[in-house]
């Protein structure tokens, strides 16, 4: 935990950009917030327009086959703008409910408020650079955010906490044995004793996500997507993140006393 | 010893039933044994009773959803403008019950209609597996229900003009739904037999009278949507608007009744909120991928847990296979809906199963390079990792419940794609939990007697 700053700095580095693009570019949102239509043909063209109705849908893809384009539609998704709203209105519900609930089970299972700010902080700092990377891509290269994404999103939360009540376990554990111990040298030990643990268990789910990425079909993509780039930063984060948030924590109130 | 001994009769028991269950197709035996002929079938289960509505598939065949399909999901608003407050719920389940009426004649299988209400708008979800058409759906599902009363047409033979004449069509009166005010359930017959008792409108008081003396004795047909819901012959004439239908109704018969009649007493006019089709060409297709995506993934998870854990890893690698029987049979019996979704919910829970065990396995080095003897570390790996797995897989619970939504609370989601991703993963943690502790640990007991020093 030498590097505990330099850790911060590091993620930092990835969040800050992220921020820079959201505030000046926002996210791309797709037509499950922002309402509209979207046909895509069966040569996988798609099509967007302002909420129109399946006739009108029909009348633009005849309108193609007179051109000689042998098309028909694979899909068709139309939403008005207030189910839009609707959306936006649950995603955030949804998302200080989890946080709210994970952050009293944390508390709980471990007796102590610290590890349970600490923890919803490494999870705010792994939706940070979801968010960030996401308003990234959607600025070059056009991903947009639906509603699988926000489910991504709310999984990387629970992936985050997932993996960071192991370390945190661990510390536990280790301070029933040695109750003299810092949490400086406690988190040290029990860091380095989950460290493999962290890295396979990461590395098993990253393959599977990997493969949901490059092969899975193109419904599903950018969600694999999501889900890696969460699962890598909440694999980070627990032993990079929290655990120094844990130690910076007791350091401040030491000075306090 | 003894206990474990019968746990692992109880895994190779559900492993054998559930490959059994799961068996892709009628199976087919024969062997020549000293000159004889055997041969049988074995064939794929299929389950004979039910209870209540379950199960709804004597198959058991994997449900899939519209994404994998192929079909048509709409979102309709019923504007309830018009209908005073209290008979809003009434109309909407009256709109609901015409449009499962309409989807049944138009030959659907497996359609759905849901109502929702959310923020005071009254919806439907309309459900078309397979449909390709859905324009004539759309116009189908879209039009307000129309009712009429209509009188009986008769006709003499004029080969026999002495016979009694036959009925050969009813023509439309002037008394239509608007002048019904209400239909509802009555026992309030003579036979305490259920029944059908209908209100009419000021204006339809005195249309309904003349009907009624005009054709006393003779059937008036009711018509929905120009079909004929009801033909009730005359007993009397009726003055005060207010009418039974009587017949040899259940209970199921009439409320069906009442709440069509109800549709075209208090007509909703519909309108689409949203719209997704998705032809089963595109499903056939994002289905074939998923699944090899997920093959692949698993296949290199194999590989990785049996290079780096051994003997071990190969054990929990059996421990996972027992997790896919498990899930997919789970899947079949209650159904699971499968969609896109609902697949990467199921892959990323497989990843939380290996999860358990690398934390189980972790610990056991850890205990046998502080120098405790196998089957020591085994049990005592077990027993500490349980502590980490319960908290962290808890907090997976939670995520997975807010996603899942099961009080169906309106100010939280309620998408069909993002339950069926949580159900998955829900499902996923509870019976990897399983499979993580008390399978693996079993086969553990059993085959792993330790690594050679």
């Amino acid at each position: 935990m030498k590097y505990r700053y330099l850790f911060l700095v590091f993620s930092l580095m990835i969040i800050i950009p992220g921020l820079f693009s959201l505030y000046t570019w926002g996210l791309k949102l797709s037509i499950d917030f922002t309402g509209g239509s979207i046909i895509t043909l069966s040569d996988s063209t798609v099509i967007r327009e302002k909420d129109i109705t399946q006739q009108q849908a029909d009348e633009i893809v005849d309108k193609l086959k007179k051109d000689n384009r042998n098309v028909k539609i694979a899909s068709f998704e139309t939403l008005g703008p207030a189910m839009g709203q609707e959306t936006i209105k649950k995603t955030f519900y949804a998302i200080l409910l989890a946080s709210l609930l994970l952050l009293i089970h944390i508390t709980h299972a471990f007796r102590q408020l610290k590890f349970g700010v600490c923890a919803i902080l490494a999870m705010l700092h792994d939706s940070l650079i979801l968010l960030g990377i996401f308003s990234l891509l959607g600025h070059f290269a056009g991903v947009e955010i639906d509603l699988l994404f926000v489910t991504a999103a709310l999984t990387v939360l629970s992936f985050s906490v997932h993996d960071t009540i192991v370390v945190y376990d661990r510390i536990r554990e280790l301070q029933k044995r040695l109750p003299n111990a810092s949490t400086y040298d406690l988190a040290n030990q029990a860091v380095s004793e989950t460290m493999i643990r962290s890295l396979n268990n990461s590395l098993t789910i990253i393959f599977m996500l990997l493969a949901l990425v490059l092969l899975g079909g193109d419904t599903t993509r950018n969600f694999a997507l999501a889900l890696l780039i969460g699962t890598i930063s909440g694999s980070y984060s627990s032993p990079f993140t929290a655990v120094p948030l844990l130690v910076i924590w007791d350091e401040i109130r030491g000075r306090k006393k | 010893m003894r206990q474990s001994q019968s746990v692992l009769y109880f895994i190779i028991f559900i492993s054998v039933l559930f490959s059994y269950l799961n068996l892709p197709s009628d199976l087919k035996f024969s062997r020549k044994v000293m000159g004889k002929e055997f041969s049988f079938t074995l064939p794929r289960p299929r389950v004979n009773f039910k209870i209540g509505n379950w199960p709804s598939d004597p198959e058991l065949n994997f449900k899939k959803g519209l994404d994998l399909q192929g079909g048509m999901q709409v979102t309709l608003l019923a504007n309830m403008d018009r209908i005073d407050k209290g008979q809003r719920q009434t109309a909407l389940d009256s709109v609901s019950s015409v449009i499962s009426r309409r989807v049944d004649l138009y030959g659907v299988s497996e359609a759905s209609v849901k109502t929702s209400l959310i923020n005071d708008q009254y919806r439907l979800v309309v459900e078309l597996p397979g449909i390709d058409k859905p324009q004539e759906a759309l116009s189908l599902i879209g039009q307000t229900a129309s009712l009429s009363f209509a009188t009986p047409l008769y006709q003499t033979n004029p080969a026999s003009p002495s016979a009694e004449p036959t009925l050969v069509d009813f023509i439309p009166s002037d008394l239509t739904g608007n002048d019904l005010s209400s239909a509802a359930v009555t026992f309030e017959t003579d036979d305490r037999q259920p029944a059908v008792s209908l209100k009419f409108k000021d204006s339809g008081r005195d249309k309904f009278a003349k009907l009624t003396k005009a054709f006393l004795g003779k059937p008036i047909a009711i018509l929905l949507d120009q079909s004929i819901l009801s033909a009730p012959t005359v007993q009397s004439e009726i003055t005060t608007g207010d009418a039974i239908i009587t017949g040899k109704f259940t209970i199921d018969e009439a409320k069906f009744l009442a709440t069509q009649l109800n549709a075209g007493a208090l007509p909703v006019p519909i309108e689409i909120l949203s719209q997704k089709n998705i032809s089963a060409t595109l499903g056939d297709a994002s289905l074939n991928q998923s699944l090899m995506a997920g093959g692949i993934g698993l296949a290199i998870v194999i590989v990785f847990m049996c290079l780096y854990y051994g003997w071990m890893g190969f054990i929990s690698v059996l421990g996972l296979l027992i997790y896919g029987l498990i899930t997919a049979t789970i899947y079949r019996l209650i159904p699971v809906t499968l969609t896109l979704p609902g697949i990467a919910g199921f892959i990323l829970s497989v990843g939380m199963a290996v999860d358990s065990n690398i934390l189980i396995f972790e610990r056991y080095r850890e205990e046998v390079r502080t120098g405790r003897s196998h089957p020591v570390a085994l049990e005592l790996s077990f027993g500490r990792a349980w502590n980490s797995i319960k908290d962290a897989n808890l907090a997976t619970v939670i995520t997975g419940l807010i996603l899942f939504n099961p009080l169906d609370w309106s100010f939280l989601n309620t998408s069909g794609a993002v339950r069926g991703f949580a159900l998955t993963l829900l499902l996923g943690i509870l019976i990897s939990l399983f499979t993580g502790i008390v399978v693996t640990r079993t086969l553990l007991r059993f085959f792993y007697k330790g690594a050679k020093q």
